[in-house]
């Protein structure tokens, strides 16, 4: 466990949850990512409006950190260029048609205990596990 | 407008945990899920730490009528496991662990700059959009 980060972890995972709250506090929804982005290809000015508008807040966090730590952040990706695009289809697809991703289901419907977000929660942390197994150790 | 700073401020602190948790980077993310490797837990603290906060608040949020700026929680109301449910989520799963990558995370790390996580943010809409047409 070499790689563990507990304190960072923690840390940004408040924020999240801070994020999450705010959200439905103030405008009543839900800060469930694939679903946000999803929704911003329905062209409705007013459903696209605030989408855009929090997808835009992600990329300032992303700048902020970078300026306040005065570094590049670390995104290694290990997979191929094919394997990126053909991940990305089952993501996008994938989380649409089953209605959330790690952000809607995993943080704020396991948060209102829903049944359909918990079981979709362990469902894709399932396959996510199959996947790297398979992957990393199989093949 | 004020729903707009709340999106926008929400946004930032939304992505500014991603990248603050390490989550950004898809090596994390597979050093989590894979659990016969050199298992790395970061993942459990921050969905740990992000529930630490927001179950208790919901709590507190869903004894209001309404939300402060609207006039209704918008919330899902389907209750049944269904196969899209499980289809879809398992579906996302097989491509997070290829990728390392969720959602939120992708388009955050967008501000790398690095080519392979514009090609999967677009193959990701893409994903999003085909499911839109056929249904």
């Amino acid at each position: 466990m070499e790689n563990f980060t507990p304190i960072s972890g923690l840390i940004g995972g408040l924020l999240i949850g801070l994020a999450t709250a705010l959200m439905m506090l103030f405008n009543g929804q839900i800060a469930g990512i694939s679903g946000i982005v999803g929704s911003m290809l329905a062209r409705k000015a007013s459903e696209v409006g605030w989408r855009a508008v929090f997808v835009a807040g992600l990329l300032l966090g992303a700048f902020l950190y970078m300026l306040a730590t005065g570094g590049a952040m670390s995104v290694r990706v290990q997979a191929s260029l094919p394997v990126m695009v053909v991940a990305g289809l089952l993501v996008g697809f994938g989380t649409r048609l089953g209605a959330g991703c790690t952000s809607g289901h995993g943080v704020s419907g396991i948060a209102r205990f829903s049944r359909r977000s918990i079981v979709a929660t362990l469902v894709f942390m399932g396959s996510g596990i199959i996947t790297v197994l398979l992957t990393h150790h199989a093949l | 407008m004020l729903r707009m700073l709340v999106a926008l401020f929400s946004g930032t602190l939304f992505g500014l945990g991603l990248t603050v948790s390490g989550m950004v980077n898809p090596q994390k993310v597979i050093g989590f899920l894979d659990v016969a490797g050199d298992w790395d837990p970061t993942l459990a603290v921050v969905m740990g730490g992000a529930l630490l906060v927001a179950i208790p608040a919901f709590r507190l949020i869903f004894k209001r009528s309404h939300p402060v700026l609207e006039d209704e929680f918008e919330l899902p109301t389907k209750k049944e496991l269904d196969a899209s449910l499980l289809g879809g989520a398992a579906l996302f799963g097989i491509g997070w662990g290829l990728s390392g990558f969720c959602p939120g995370p992708s388009v955050v790390a967008l501000a790398s700059g690095l080519a392979p996580v514009f090609a999967f943010v677009a193959a990701m809409i893409a994903g999003m959009a085909i499911y839109k047409w056929i249904s």
